[in-house]
């Protein structure tokens, strides 16, 4: 496949603080906004200097009605700081958009496990999902409902949405794995896909292996090229013989088979 | 538009030769930060590049070390790839074709867990067209056997050597570390064992701690240091082992522009090394050897090798 990865000078758009922690943030980038796939990623550098040093990797969260490169983010360390101080105007170096997406599948049953952040990269999944005629269950989580992400924009889709918190403030008491397992039952879906924190999309994949769902999820892991030069971002992941071996998080993710990964290393 | 027109003005030469291998320029990869080579050519024209550097390999697939195996520290990169490689049969057959059709001479970069090994790899690789210089990694910070360990002792080192030249009629080039006492030592050794070249530095050792977990941040405890965090000590160790040797010497460390490149080649380095800046920035070679045209343009400097060593002391 050709590779269609390109490295500009983005001009933010828009940015918005939308959690005291969380900032949604538009880019005008017509080349990857046109090639994106869900669960792509785009990798940002975060500095005019060289500190920080590496770029900082995103999943594309939305493209927006007018083409916009839509990202959602926590800020967290010193990276996501300088670009939560990005306003209107600036420009920023973006290389994307880069990475395996989830598979898109047809006129299927599908579920969408969302923990927390994980919210970012199935929120785009879901847009495409209904484009190609699919009944899409979306499960929300978060530790409370104030940090249920992107609420407002997934009623105005046609998803049948579910919400789970961890101290019951909305829709089901306990975790978002735990609400998909009230709903699974073989033949349920035809097709699941996660992202979240890694205990979860662990009980996930255990969830969907037993009724033999084939399931996805999107990996993080500490990442320098983002394209594969370094093999520094790797994942454990067992081959159909049970053989296991490290695979880039970068280029053959971050979407991977749910039950093609260690999950305990 | 001003780059353009400065190079019309004054075209120097960027020639160079390393150990009988004439480089259209001094500016090459650093091993393991180009992968095969492959992944990078969406971005630049491998053909423009000095040379090709292609990670280091090992006799047979080495799976590499446990994950996290990178951390970012101030202007810095700590690694702990752990050479992680197809093993050399798979890079003949897979690997080799793609980058033996490429226009710059072709270095490839070995390891071994004994001295036979790194033999072994040596004749295997000798056989196949394409390949135009060894480069032996007695470096490696991030693996439990060989590896640095023959980077340390210089009667070690020119063991290696010796058994390496012996196997081959390439050109070989020695790959050094900066973790020792007295670099100059294990260079002039594998000199004195007939390295054709050295190429240094290779990474820095160093560590981080996760306050929240409370544990190292790599998952094998202790990485390799790069970025241009270690220029300096990089550039001083370049200085150093070209008054102390003949041979000519591939500098890297921290290289990030054009003026960084023309500092290692003033301290006595003939060709440099890119790594670290391609995973930061995909480009970096390119963009770096288009500098390097501008500053002699600008400098009018007829032959970049009036640099090499001319740092005014
Ligand atoms: C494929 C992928 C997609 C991602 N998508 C999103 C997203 O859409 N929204 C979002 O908020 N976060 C996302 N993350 C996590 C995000 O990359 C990190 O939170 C961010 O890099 C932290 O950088 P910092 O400068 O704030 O933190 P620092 O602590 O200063 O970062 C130091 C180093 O650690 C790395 N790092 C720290 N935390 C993580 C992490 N969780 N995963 C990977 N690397 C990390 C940084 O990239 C940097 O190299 C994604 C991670 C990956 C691998
Ligand atoms: C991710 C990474 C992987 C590396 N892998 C190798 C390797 O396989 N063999 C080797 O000889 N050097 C390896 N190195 C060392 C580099 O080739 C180089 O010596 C060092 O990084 C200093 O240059 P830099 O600061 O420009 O990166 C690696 C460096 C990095 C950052």
């Amino acid at each position: 496949m050709k590779l269609l990865t390109e490295i500009l000078e983005a001009v933010v758009l828009a940015s918005s603080q939308i959690r005291p922690d969380i900032y949604l943030l538009s880019l005008e980038a017509p080349t990857i906004s046109r090639d994106a796939r869900p669960g792509q990623f785009v990798h940002i550098r975060c500095s005019h200097t060289y500190d920080p040093l590496l770029r900082r990797p995103l999943s594309i969260h939305d493209i927006g009605s007018k083409g916009e490169l839509v990202l959602l983010f926590q800020a967290k360390g010193r990276g996501t700081a300088w670009l939560a101080g990005q306003q209107a105007g600036n420009r920023i170096n973006v290389l994307g958009p880069v990475g395996q997406g989830f598979s898109i599948v047809a006129n299927k049953k599908v579920a969408i496990v969302a923990g927390g952040l994980g919210v970012v990269p199935l929120l785009f999944l879901a847009r495409k999902l209904l484009e190609s005629d699919n009944e899409v269950n979306f499960f929300l989580g978060a530790q409370d409902c104030d940090k249920l992400l992107r609420l407002e924009a997934l009623r105005r889709m046609e998803v049948n949405l579910f919400l789970a918190t961890d101290d019951g403030s909305a829709g089901f008491k306990g975790t978002v794995t735990d609400l998909w397992k009230k709903h699974l039952r073989p033949g349920a879906f035809d097709w699941a896909y996660a992202c979240g924190p890694q205990a979860e999309m662990a009980e996930f994949a255990r969830l969907a292996e037993r009724v033999a769902l084939p399931a996805e999820v999107s990996l993080e892991e500490r990442m320098a090229c983002g394209i594969g030069l370094c093999r520094g971002c790797v994942t454990a992941v067992c081959d159909a013989s049970g053989h296991k071996k490290y695979e880039n998080v970068c280029s053959c993710g971050p979407v991977f088979n749910a039950a093609a990964v260690c999950w305990e290393d | 538009m001003e780059r353009v027109q400065a190079v019309k003005g004054h075209q120097g030469s960027l020639e160079v030769e390393i150990a009988g291998i004439t480089l259209q320029n001094p500016v090459m990869p650093a091993a393991g930060t180009f992968g095969f080579g492959e992944e990078l050519a969406p971005f630049i024209d491998l053909n423009r590049l000095g040379a090709i550097v292609v990670k280091t390999l090992t006799l047979h697939p080495t799976p590499g070390n446990p994950p996290p195996r990178i951390s970012e520290t101030y202007s810095g990169l700590l690694n702990s790839i752990g050479l992680q490689n197809p093993g050399v049969e798979k890079f003949v057959q897979v690997k080799l074709p793609y980058l033996r059709q490429l226009k710059p001479p072709l270095i490839v970069n070995i390891a071994g867990r004994t001295i036979s090994e790194y033999a072994e790899l040596a004749s295997r690789l000798s056989g196949e067209a394409g390949i135009k210089a060894l480069e032996v990694n007695i470096s490696c910070p991030n693996v439990k056997e060989g590896g640095i360990i023959f980077g340390t002792v210089p009667e070690m080192a020119a063991q290696v050597t010796a058994a390496v030249k012996k196997q081959t009629s390439l050109p070989v080039i020695v790959k050094l570390t900066p973790n020792v006492t007295d670099i100059t030592e294990v260079a002039k050794a594998v000199v004195d064992a007939g390295a054709d070249a050295l190429a240094l530095i290779n990474t820095l050792r160093g560590m981080a701690i996760d306050l929240e977990t409370r544990r190292p941040a790599l998952g094998n405890i202790i990485g390799g240091l790069s970025g241009p965090a270690i220029k300096p000590v990089a550039l001083y160790a370049v200085w150093r082992v070209a008054r102390a040797v003949k041979v000519p010497i591939i500098g890297m460390g921290g290289i990030m522009t054009a003026h960084d490149v023309i500092e290692f080649m003033l301290a006595g380095a003939t060709a440099v090394a890119v790594g670290t800046a391609s995973l930061v920035n995909p480009r970096a070679l390119i963009e770096i050897i288009e500098g390097l045209e501008d500053y002699v343009a600008a400098q009018g400097i007829d032959d970049v090798r009036e640099l090499i060593g001319a740092v005014q002391i």
